[in-house]
């Protein structure tokens, strides 16, 4: 039973691993192309993590070890983790247990919570500020996210099959018999707040405050090298894996039937999901901390809350 | 070791120091890395953090109040790393190397502090983009 478990997390790991440098080289070449430039090559993010763990681990004298070393770790491991449900509940549905959709926007907020945590024990000043704009960036976002997961919830409350359930294989099997939850108000506006959720939690242009490159030198990230930032590009990637699929999951039907044509189908919401991720990511400029926290609070989450409000009415 | 280097030769971070530059050097750097040379075909990017880097590309003449910082930028630097030395400035302090306020050649400074450094020159003034990306490919092409 134990192996079962153990044998599925790294299967679903693994997978996941090979879809986020997928993903994280899909984000670079269309970058690179919306650019009118070539840009990098397949292998490019295996390149990346390969040169990292084979440079020297450096921690500033002013750094608190421990915690500066194992956050990136706690947060990767929480991705996979998550990863690992979402997988489970897709392939599934009837093995998914109750509340899963709980535990997995609960391990979704790792990864931020890590990064908050390794950058104040960086002993940085500019990690300080970085870790600053990533609580007020997680205090903002996880509002809409957590009303636009409630929109399917609420949908599959009202069918007579399924009741009241937290389950995401119930959301996946549900969207399976009675069509996507895009297909209906709630759920177009709850995909637009959904969206804008993801590329916060991404930590994507707009959005990429606590990381701010030309700002902040790196912010969050300013004191890591090799391994350690190894493993934090490796979580990035896992993210930009999880977060379309979480998103595929609950709007777009995730993997409708495990076969050949499921797969593609799921393949192509994924993809469309990045590219919208990607574009937005390039057609905008960075915004400050003030007007995302504004942006989200008084512009995602009231449409957040009419999808919730229209899935409450049924529509 | 044959992963690494593999691993940093396609995969070369790059972070840029001015020790002291007339700014033309800094402006070329700039250019370099703008989509119209595409650094990013060969893995080069611009990181925020000399703890991110793999290639300093050390600018200007070290005055003599810029030399302790420029050692420790090298020290923060994870090894292995490649020193750039763009510029005629740089290398040998080039129009301003009678000058009151300048100290040694980059080379000499990042020498004493690592004998074993790995530095590479990009003579110019300022190099041409096209300069860099050949002095870069040459110093890659040696590890």
């Amino acid at each position: 039973m134990v192996w079962h478990v153990i044998g599925t997390f790294l299967a679903a790991s693994a997978g996941t691993l090979a879809l986020g440098m997928a993903s994280s080289w899909v984000d670079r070449k269309v970058t690179a192309r919306v650019q009118w430039r070539v840009g990098p090559p397949m292998l490019q993010p295996i390149y990346d993590i390969l040169k990292l763990m084979g440079k020297e681990t450096l921690v500033p004298a002013r750094a608190v070890g421990s915690g500066f070393l194992l956050a990136p770790v706690v947060g990767l491991a929480a991705a996979a983790v998550a990863a690992t449900i979402l997988w489970v509940a897709n392939l599934w549905p009837h093995e998914a247990f109750i509340g899963d959709l709980v535990v997995v926007i609960y391990l979704l907020t790792i990864p931020a919570v890590a990064t908050i945590y390794g950058a104040s024990a960086s002993g940085s000043p500019h990690a300080a500020v970085g870790a600053s704009r990533e609580m007020k960036l997680l205090l903002s976002y996880e509002l809409p996210l957590i009303l636009s997961a409630l929109v399917p919830v609420l949908q599959v409350a009202r069918s007579p099959d399924f009741g009241a359930t937290f389950s995401v294989g119930a959301l996946v099997a549900y969207q399976h018999a009675a069509g996507w939850t895009l297909w209906s108000a709630s759920g177009a506006l709850g995909l637009v707040a959904a969206i804008l959720a993801m590329q916060a939690k991404l930590t994507l242009v707009p959005f990429d405050q606590p990381e701010a490159e030309t700002e902040l030198m790196g912010g969050v990230y300013i004191e890591y090298s090799g391994p350690p930032l190894a493993v934090i590009k490796l979580s990035r990637m896992f993210m930009l894996a999880v977060a379309p699929v979480y998103v595929a999951t609950l709007f777009l039907g995730g993997l409708g039937s495990a076969t050949w044509q499921g797969w593609l189908a799921l393949a192509g919401k994924v993809v469309a999901l990045l590219v919208v991720v990607v574009l937005i990511r390039n057609t905008n400029p960075r915004v400050r901390i003030d007007q995302a926290v504004r942006f989200f609070w008084f512009g995602v989450a009231p449409v957040a809350i009419a999808a919730v409000v229209l899935a409450a009415m049924g529509y | 070791m044959g992963l690494t280097m593999l691993g940093l030769k396609k995969s070369p971070w790059v972070y840029h120091v001015n020790v002291g530059a007339c700014n033309n050097c800094d402006i070329e750097i700039l250019e370099l890395l703008t989509p119209r040379y595409d650094v990013e075909r060969f893995g080069m990017v611009l990181v925020g953090s000399p703890r991110h880097a793999d290639a300093l590309l050390v600018t200007g003449i070290c005055t003599r109040q810029a030399e302790a910082r420029l050692v420790e930028v090298y020290e923060q630097t994870a090894k292995p790393c490649v020193v750039f030395c763009i510029g005629s400035c740089a290398m040998t302090g080039g129009i301003f190397r009678h000058a009151y306020h300048f100290s040694r050649p980059v080379e000499d400074v990042i020498r004493e502090a690592d004998p074993g450094a790995i530095i590479a020159h990009v003579p110019g003034c300022p190099p041409k983009p096209e300069a860099m990306i050949l002095g870069a490919v040459k110093a890659l092409a040696t590890l």
